[in-house]
């Protein structure tokens, strides 16, 4: 048997009540409070050794030779490792890809590539040990234009596969002919930079050596089981061999979708026979997992002269860096999503996602919906001006609802009142103007850049459209295994899924729906693990959709066993028989008996999978197909002012109208929509990864800034529940959709108070005071 | 070398400590003290945040000998045995937890503005907590949070 860590996760106990609809208290909340929780970067087991990981400092170079000897020959280092000691297949890769090296051999191809491993017994002594593996490069010029990639034959390849890992195209109707057709022409050219998910718990995590020969791995991930089909292939093992359990998870955000650091550890632990616990800084996190990919677009819309869209001619290039990671579904997102939620008779769309010697890019918050987010909404703003209406309008003129057909032809087929929205939002007070006595109200702040001079205030509106769960004819499930049993004279729910808790509240929304289900109180969170069945990934904003519908649904089961068992105890019909408060309550007869009478010694358990309903893919050529298996909306109205002499921005209010179908627990979904909104907010004034020629030049927080309490101004929700019939509840996931409108509303609202084209986010000072 | 001091009310020491250790290092993984996080080790996160005799500090840009002989309360100091501090009520009734990494820091630092601002306005609050990044929750509930708490405590003092 393998030997736990001494901190290591456990069984959370739910405290109080609270079923579906309540706000109920998080399970881990008091742990977290009181220091007590086990991130993945607190484990800790007698013996360990700690590892570290050389990484390229060149964005492309071919590797000719790797020499350990001397780190080898540092004082208390056990072990270095190289690709000759990987002991399986030598690539991974998220969704099947497997093209990354697990550490690279013949070329590295993005900066921070791993290339060595070490294991010694103080972190100190593994970075310093790092410093004497001798490698000989031979340098080449790094191959960073995402648009040659994507379009010029000629451009060397950074992949043997080629340079464009997916081309979407969308055809609708006929745009050249609607082109002769069009009164108004809008046209623009847009950029997103390459945002990261900053998540603040480090990559991190634990490798045991079990007796067996496998290993014990502990860490924080989204998505366990795909993790593990990596890992297992890598490692020369099979999957039973591999015992991962979820430690405390620091945020997430897509950026701990694909692996970082657990093979590494798992070498390096299989090697040694010693534990080995790997945690990154800072530094390293920013080169040890993918990024939001940038985006080069083109629009170009014609309508008449009433602001009706007539055809939208798009072309999206992302770049995806190295490696493919996701960027083949985040290409899917950005083409079925490119134009929004707007009716348009004529499109084309073209979306390519290509490979450069830049960071790879894959997974974070509102994955690909992001970036054409931005460019569909400024192109709205550009046809109200250019057609004389205000933005609400043109907005309200060309939006879809629920019956119309999304750009792929998807119809739309649960309630989307956008129009709706989008008054609602308009119609919301306006905050007090700035007080130019008070500095800490103005742009600049307490820098004391400006008392009121040069100050004006803007408007602006933004709509997100995002796809929830997973699309384009994934089998998306999850499975929960749910146990009924009396313990201490009280019936309590176990409940054991592989889902990943990062900070979103599912474990709070398990232990509700538990008690909804069942009746009974008492609900105990075991710690997620791969001794049950695969719960997908913690990400496309799917986890109460999915789990929560796996939780339902073993829940059922476990009280049709309750309701066996009452109807041959009591007497009385099952369907006269319900679970509430801890008893057994008859329709007709009131209360029967309490749950732990009824259950004695018995226990009930069951494991179910729940299936969202079946999606298509996307056609190669028109990219016809229902490929999203829900849609959910959030409406922003962003009010800046802006200290136009020096380009300050302060964001004052946001406000957002967003449908979730049905609210589960108000507190933790607001929480959803303030974090969406404040990491829009970083995207549009704040956050970029700089790139210059393959190199990051900025992976600190103090050269990469996200919101701090003082950039994030109040917010103002307005949340509805238009009921969607096929999801658990009537909910829509509501992780996302925030993330993508509150970016376009901010940027719209600087344009309003400046009237800037401003075409690229983040916006920066420079490019307000035109002095870039 | 071996250094010495206070933490949450009881005198600990480490061996064999590198003069290159942070105080957070060492209270994470010498004292077996890892409440205090460690998102950046570079003194622009706020969660290491602990206090150093009364005045809160980035543990990570504190060389654990800086501290020797000194009194360090940490975020598993702030609870008086199995009843958390009215802070740590407020964080978990509000919603202003989520992921939690940011917590301890937050709460160190909240809590060290409470003893010291009966009622602050959003502005002092905003202004206390700029040091402290937080990644989830855009902040809304963690201000709320810190009014319920300093209202809680200026009602009963
Ligand atoms: S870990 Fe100390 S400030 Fe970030
Ligand atoms: S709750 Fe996750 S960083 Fe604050």
């Amino acid at each position: 048997m393998s030997v736990a860590p001494a901190r290591a996760p456990r069984d959370i106990a739910a405290p109080g009540g609270g079923g579906v609809g309540d706000s109920a208290l998080r399970p881990d909340g008091v742990l977290k409070v009181r220091g007590e929780f086990a991130y993945s970067s607190d484990l800790w087991i007698d013996g360990m050794l700690w590892g570290a990981t050389l990484r390229s400092p060149h964005p492309r170079a071919k590797i000719l030779s790797i020499d350990t000897s001397e780190a080898l020959a540092h004082p208390g280092v056990w072990t270095v490792l190289t690709h000759e000691d990987v002991p399986g297949r030598k690539h991974f890769g998220v969704d099947h890809t497997w093209d990354q090296p697990v550490l690279a051999f013949d070329e590295v191809r993005h900066q921070g590539e791993p290339i060595a491993l070490v294991a010694a017994d103080h972190p100190e002594t593994a970075r310093r040990a790092l410093e004497k593996i001798r490698i000989e490069y031979e340098v080449l010029e790094p191959l960073t234009d995402a648009r040659r990639a994507a379009f010029d034959p000629a451009y060397p390849r950074v992949q043997p596969r080629g340079n464009v890992a997916r081309h979407q195209p969308v055809r609708v109707g006929d745009v050249d002919a609607a082109r002769e057709l069009a009164e108004v022409v809008v046209s623009g050219e847009f950029q997103v930079g390459m945002q990261d998910q900053a998540f603040l718990g480090p990559e991190s995590g634990l490798a045991i050596p079990a007796e067996d020969g496998g290993v014990d791995l502990y860490v924080a991930t989204q998505w366990m089981h795909n993790d593990l089909e990596q890992i297992g292939p890598c490692l020369g093992l099979a999957e039973d061999k591999i015992r991962m359990t979820l430690s405390g998870v620091g945020g997430a955000f897509g950026g701990r979708e694909d692996l970082s650091m657990q093979i590494h550890a798992a070498m390096l632990a299989l090697r040694t026979g010693k534990p080995v616990k790997i945690v990154y800084n800072r530094y390293e996190s920013f080169f040890g997992h993918v990024h939001r990919h940038p985006a080069q677009m083109r629009y170009e819309y014609g309508a008449t002269k009433d602001g009706r869209i007539v055809y939208a001619d798009v072309e999206i290039i992302l770049d995806g860096g190295a490696y493919t990671s996701s960027t083949k579904n985040v290409v899917g997102n950005a083409a079925s999503l490119a134009v929004g939620p707007y009716v348009i008779p004529n499109v084309r769309i073209d979306a390519y996602g290509v490979y450069t010697n830049n960071p790879p890019c894959g997974a974070m918050r509102g994955f690909g919906a992001v970036q054409a987010c931005f460019a569909f909404e400024s192109m709205m703003d550009r046809l109200a001006d250019a057609c004389g209406l205000d933005p609400v309008t043109v907005r309200q003129v060309n939006a879809a609802a629920e019956g119309s057909a999304l750009a792929t032809g998807q119809i739309i087929w649960a309630p989307l009142p956008m129009a709706e929205m989008l008054q609602t939002a308009r119609e919301l007070p306006m905050p007090a103007p700035a007080d130019t006595g008070d500095l800490r109200d103005l742009p600049g702040g307490v820098s004391q850049t400006t008392h009121g001079e040069g100050v004006r205030r803007g408007v602006g509106y933004g709509v997100g459209l995002k796809n929830i769960c997973f699309s384009e004819g994934y089998d998306d499930y999850s499975t929960a295994r749910v146990r009924l049993e009396v313990i201490g004279g009280e019936p309590v729910a176990m409940v054991h899924t592989a889902a990943a808790e990062v900070g979103q509240g599912l474990v709070t929304l398990e232990a509700q729906i538990a008690r909804t289900e069942l009746g009974v109180r008492r609900v105990v969170i075991q710690p997620a693990d791969n001794r049950v069945g695969d719960a997908g990934s913690s990400s496309a904003s799917r986890q109460s959709y999915m789990t929560g519908g796996a939780v339902m649904t073993a829940c059922q089961a476990v009280r049709e066993g309750m309701a066996a068992l009452a109807a041959a105890r009591f007497g009385h019909a099952r369907d006269d028989l319900s679970f509430t408060g801890d008893k057994v309550v008859s329709e007709s007869a009131g209360v029967l008996g309490t749950i732990a009478e009824l259950l004695g010694d018995a226990v009930i358990e069951e494991t179910r999978e729940y299936h969202h309903r079946p999606t298509t893919g996307m056609d190669p050529v028109t990219g016809r197909g229902d490929s999203h298996a829900q849609l959910a909306l959030c409406v922003h109205r962003a009010v800046v002012d802006v200290d136009v002499d020096l380009g300050l921005v302060k964001v004052v209010e946001l406000a957002a109208v967003q449908d979730v179908g049905r609210i589960l627990n108000r507190v933790a979904l607001e929480g959803q929509i303030h974090g969406g909104s404040a990491q829009g907010l970083g995207l549009a004034v704040m956050e970029e990864i700089v790139v210059e020629n393959g190199r990051v030049r900025n992976p600190s927080f103090t050269d990469y800034l996200i919101p701090t309490i003082l950039d994030m101004p109040p917010m103002r929700l307005e949340i509805l529940e238009n009921a969607d019939p096929r999801a658990p509840y009537g909910l829509r996931g509501a992780g996302e959709p925030s993330t993508l409108s509150s970016t376009p509303a901010i940027v719209a609202a600087i344009r309003d108070a400046t009237g800037l084209a401003l075409t690229r986010v983040p916006v920066r000072p420079e490019h307000i005071t035109g002095s870039s | 070398m071996r250094v010495g001091f206070t933490v949450n009310g009881r005198e600990e020491t480490a061996d064999d400590v590198w003069e290159g250790e942070s105080l957070l290092y060492v209270l994470r993984e010498r004292m077996g003290l890892p409440g205090s996080k460690n998102a950046c080790e570079q003194g622009e996160c706020g969660s290491c945040t602990v206090l150093l005799d009364g005045v809160p500090v980035c543990s990570c840009l504190v060389a654990a000998g800086q501290a020797e002989g000194r009194r360090v309360r940490t975020v598993e100091g702030l609870a008086e045995g199995d009843r958390q501090a009215p802070i740590q009520e407020a964080f978990v009734e509000c919603g202003a937890v989520q992921c939690g990494f940011c917590t301890p820091g937050l709460l160190v630092q909240a809590h060290d503005l409470i003893e010291r601002v009966p009622r602050p306005s959003d502005a002092d609050i905003r202004e206390a907590l700029a040091g402290n990044l937080c990644r989830c929750t855009g902040y809304e509930k963690i201000l709320a949070a810190v009014r319920l708490a300093a209202n809680r405590r200026a009602e009963n003092p």
